[in-house]
């Protein structure tokens, strides 16, 4: 038994160690893919083999306000080396914050076939693996993509109104300042991007990063999840749950959270999130 | 994109003038101007990953840990601090702190604010518009990650005003 089977977890095989990875740097049935908020990180080292998902270039549309569609993820997969057996394990910057929102989008495709490293890169430069600044290349593989479905993780103003109406619970994972409101009103310094500052009513706030065990950037046991989201938040598994931050980034991390380490069926990431909440006109706020 | 950035801040200034002594400092616009002509986007993050290798800690005659939240940056999830050292000819000299060992970006946004403003008329570094870091950095920057950046400009740029206040005697 490894560490991380011992945490209770309702899906452990969905988190590697990075023993585990070390061990598969070599395996080609598996691709390491680390995605980060700062893009300098993976051009300055990574784990060797390891290639990047980058979430501006790589996982939206360059024009609008969403996500790549099939097409542009089919490439995606192909252009990295993936085929549709292929296990990836993400890892990243800011406690895997970043990899798990590659994970989600993943998920709109249905690659199932994915998992995360726990601890991300913090713990593996803590441990002093091996770094390398080699980007590798891998071959074209023949990724047949599905349409992208966004109806069973993913939620629109639309459906959060309706939850909001009907008193569904909703986490807002955003720091306490910008839940309350207060981070819009700090003078001569950049806003949130939104007009109004508040959340959206009767949301929790669960910081997502109170997910994580800061030391080394592992994730606490299942024990400990559910005083959180449970004890604290009010949360039930069997609960219709939504989950939103700023850009639906680090919810992102509270949906992989709730889904795969404490087993919830029905967990939806709202990535329009502040950005479209608090600049929506008549959008009930909270202060 | 540093022609951008002169031009807002000598439209802020009203003057239009690049040799005007409110002026952005011209070591920050030359530098921007050889960020622009990075050929492309892997050359532009290899120049900022060498900039940021350059980085190094606020000396322990400045500051020591734990640090002074009064010197933490608003919004940067790095936890970068700033300190600014009066200088005899009244200039300032910046020091940083970045807590988060993978706060690169960070990093390398402290060694420019240092390099290119240390030393500069404080008028000139009360001119830097935030959204230099867009010219630094590219668009591509998470929202998070700009805020923080731009945080760290915008405490420097308040930190000179107040150090121009206090010369004013206001």
């Amino acid at each position: 038994m490894t560490d991380i089977q011992e945490r209770g977890y309702s899906q452990s095989d969905v988190l590697v160690s990075t023993d585990w990875v070390a061990q598969h740097l070599d395996d080609p049935s598996v691709r390491i893919v680390e995605s980060n908020e700062d893009p300098l990180l993976y051009p300055s080292g990574h784990i060797p083999g390891a290639v990047e998902v980058d979430w501006t270039r790589d996982l939206n549309d360059p024009i609008r306000r969403d996500y790549l569609d099939r097409d542009g993820f089919q490439k995606l997969m192909r252009d990295k080396g993936i085929g549709q057996d292929t296990t990836v394990v993400f890892y990243g910057d800011k406690n895997n914050w970043w990899a798990t929102y590659a994970f989600w989008i993943f998920q709109l495709f249905g690659h199932s076939r994915a998992k995360v490293m726990d601890g991300g890169r913090l713990k593996w430069e803590q441990e002093g693996r091996d770094m390398t600044d080699a980007v590798p290349t891998y071959g074209p593989t023949g990724y047949q993509a599905p349409e992208r479905d966004d109806g069973v993780i993913r939620a629109y103003r639309d459906r959060v109104m309706k939850h909001v109406d009907s008193g569904g619970p909703l986490v807002d994972v955003r720091s306490p300042g910008e839940y309350s409101g207060e981070l819009l009103h700090m003078p001569d310094y950049p806003n949130e991007g939104a007009l109004r500052g508040g959340h959206i009513p009767g949301a929790a706030n669960i910081p997502w990063g109170r997910a994580i065990n800061p030391d080394d950037g592992t994730f606490k046991t299942a024990d400990e999840l559910r005083q959180i989201y449970e004890g604290e938040a009010g949360l039930s598994n069997g609960d219709d749950v939504i989950a939103y931050c700023r850009i639906g980034e680090r919810s992102s991390h509270t949906w992989f959270v709730l889904t795969y380490l404490l087993g919830y069926d029905n967990v939806r990431n709202y990535d329009g999130s502040w950005t479209e909440w608090g600049n929506l006109v008549g959008a009930p706020i909270e202060r | 994109m540093g022609a951008e950035m002169t031009q807002a801040s000598t439209d802020a200034n009203g003057s239009g003038g690049n040799g005007s002594s409110t002026a952005v400092p011209e070591k920050l616009t030359d530098l921007v101007e050889l960020l622009g002509l990075m050929p492309d986007r892997s050359d532009r993050i290899q120049m900022l990953i060498d900039i940021a290798r350059r980085f190094q800690d606020v000396p322990p005659e400045v500051a020591r840990r734990p640090f002074s939240e009064d010197h933490l940056v608003p919004g940067c999830e790095s936890e970068a601090y700033l300190w600014a050292v009066r200088q005899p000819d009244d200039t300032l000299k910046l020091h940083f702190a970045v807590e988060n060992p993978q706060g690169i970006s960070a990093k390398a946004m402290a060694v420019i604010l240092d390099e290119t403003l240390s030393g500069q008329p404080l008028e000139q570094v009360a001119r830097v518009p935030q959204d230099v870091v867009y010219d630094v950095f590219g668009r591509e920057l998470s929202m998070g990650k700009s805020m923080g950046l731009m945080g760290m400009v915008a405490m420097v740029v308040t930190t000179a005003k107040k150090a121009l206040a206090a010369s004013a005697g206001l």
